[in-house]
């Protein structure tokens, strides 16, 4: 403040305003959610109460219980985190291979492979799996959950690869070839100093998967009739769901992604800097 | 000695390359070879099927007033976000939290949870009810109320999708060296000044690819509009859903899907085109 020449009033003016700008902004991104709370906890009560107050009574467990009591919630709920599960285990071990191809050589078509790579970034990918039903059907694919885990780690994959590159790359390539010189091989060394060194961020990298996949609607709706994901579950029965099912299905799908979130949050931003490069 | 070495790189990208020819390549030939043909025969068939259908043209009307009226805001808001959180010193981790919490909510999600704030007896009608702005429940979501619910889907797409603009946004903002403004600052150049001749250039990387993957995504839109309106508003993956999985027509299903992916790499031409990056006008 002092080599500015403005008046102190008006700079806390402005730290007022930037405040307010920012709780706005908060509020805007938590209060829906903590009302959508609310309609899940609430009950069918709830649902019809008029007019509506912010702190509600009769909010209880109870009907969110309920909820997760009623045929096929618990069925979808498993089938969401098998298929993510596969994403995240497929997407990190093929994705990071070619990251730390990408980080660490120079070879021959190496653009054209990024190419590739950044091209999938145009297509909207979960439309691919139109022409996938006939041939998932086929090959015993279609309605299971590694049909709808290899579609999703299409959509992780390209995301993996860029993202363990430049994590690689943060990983100073004279300490591996210091391994070498003390008698590593060239997987002892990576596995030994490399990989522990990359652990965050490829840690980081396989919760973006899980979230790529757990969110994923449309792919996962075309792609299962019996063994529905959570999404696709609640896709095909929301017209004939009463109002505070459909609620506690949205909260059901926003909690475990946004704890994982949370568990990578300082990465995020690195993450990104990286990737949209 | 290193050539001996050199089939590593092509050992370790070969799963990723397979992956991709088998499930993304291939499809992708698949979904045009199905909307253009009809019976193993080249034909136009699907393609006028879908053009003739009924909701074609407010699908393709609705999906792109859509995308023209989330993205710019979607970048303005996180444009503000980067800018406001920069200010900040203590609980910007926090903040950022916050504001990134809708990236890891689905579309779906978003739509339900706008869905309990937007129906009859929701929390929007309450609030107008309660300061005495409205008589009884108004009805925002029906096919009667287009404009409404067109406007309810937007806010429920912006909520949802600003963060991941955020995220790339203010990933771009932490790559600039403060020194830049600081000396714009000392020969007089003022806050907006400083704004779009200094800080917009230097993120145009992050700008270009947050608008790609925000225009990509917002041409997918769909379970957020199925969520909120039902069938009561078309839009072109709607679409796509409904011939493949109602009308059993895969043909259809695949020439929307070719559709959208024509408008989708359009759109990141454009992007690429417009938004150019100079490197060596980057820091």
């Amino acid at each position: 403040m002092s080599t500015s020449s403005q008046p102190s009033s008006f700079g806390s003016a402005r730290s007022v305003l930037l405040w307010s700008g920012i709780a706005v902004l908060c509020a805007w991104v938590l209060v829906p959610i903590y009302l959508v709370a609310l309609g899940a906890f609430g009950g069918r009560g709830g649902v019809y109460q008029w007019p509506k107050t912010a702190f509600p009574a009769g909010v209880s467990f109870e009907p969110f219980l309920l909820f997760l009591k009623t045929e096929g919630v618990a069925g979808a709920f498993m089938n969401s985190l098998g298929a993510a599960a596969v994403t995240v285990v497929l997407s990190v071990l093929i994705g990071a291979p070619a990251g730390y191809a990408l980080a660490r050589y120079n070879f021959k078509g190496k653009d054209s492979f990024r190419l590739l790579v950044l091209l999938t970034r145009a297509f909207p990918l979960a439309i691919l799996a139109l022409p996938l039903t006939v041939s998932f059907i086929r090959i015993g694919l279609y309605d299971t959950i590694i049909g709808v885990g290899l579609v999703h780690t299409v959509l992780a994959l390209p995301f993996a690869a860029l993202v363990t590159q430049g994590i690689f790359m943060g990983v100073p390539r004279e300490l591996e070839e210091a391994a070498w010189v003390f008698g590593c091989s060239r997987p002892q060394a990576f596995f030994r100093i490399v990989a522990p060194l990359a652990l965050p961020g490829l840690a980081a990298t396989a919760v973006f998967a899980f979230v790529i996949s757990w969110n994923e609607v449309f792919a996962a709706s075309v792609l299962t009739v019996r063994h529905r994901t959570l999404t696709a579950y609640l896709l095909t029965v929301l017209a004939e769901s009463p109002l505070h099912y459909r609620f506690a299905g949205g909260l059901l799908l926003i909690l475990p992604s946004v704890i994982f979130i949370f568990a990578v949050r300082r990465y995020l931003f690195a993450i990104w800097g990286i990737s949209s490069k | 000695m290193q050539n001996d070495k050199s089939w590593i790189p092509y050992v370790l990208i070969a799963p990723c390359v397979i992956f991709l020819a088998l499930l993304f390549l291939l499809p992708l030939v698949q979904t045009i070879w199905l909307a253009i043909s009809e019976g193993g025969m080249p034909s136009l068939a699907n393609l006028q099927t879908m053009a003739g259908d009924l909701n074609f043209r407010s699908a393709i009307r609705n999906t792109f007033l859509l995308t023209l009226a989330v993205v710019p805001i979607q970048i303005m808001i996180a444009l503000a976000m980067g800018s406001m959180v920069a200010k900040v010193g203590a609980g910007r981790e926090t903040i950022l939290w916050i504001w990134t919490i809708p990236l890891g909510i689905s579309d779906l999600a978003a739509g339900l949870v706008w869905l309990s704030i937007l129906q009859n007896s929701g929390y929007l009608n309450s609030m107008l009810f309660t300061l005495g702005l409205m008589e009884r429940p108004a009805n925002w979501l029906s096919y009667q109320t287009p404009i409404a619910l067109f406007f309810a889907i937007a806010v429920a797409e912006i909520w949802r999708g600003t963060a991941i603009v955020m995220v790339i946004i203010v990933a771009g903002l932490n790559q600039v060296p403060k020194e830049f403004g600081e000396a714009a600052e000392v020969f007089g150049a003022g806050r907006w000044t400083r704004f779009f001749r200094i800080t917009l250039p230097l993120i145009k990387p992050a700008l270009q690819s947050a608008l790609i993957l925000r225009t990509v995504l917002a041409f997918e839109v769909f379970a957020v509009v199925y969520a909120l309106g039902g069938s009561n508003m078309p839009v072109l993956v709607g679409e796509a859903y409904t011939w493949q999985n109602q009308n059993q027509n895969y043909g259809v299903a695949a020439a929307y899907a070719v559709l959208i992916m024509i408008i989708s790499l359009a759109a990141t031409f454009v992007y690429l085109k417009a938004v150019r990056v100079d490197p060596e006008r980057l820091p």
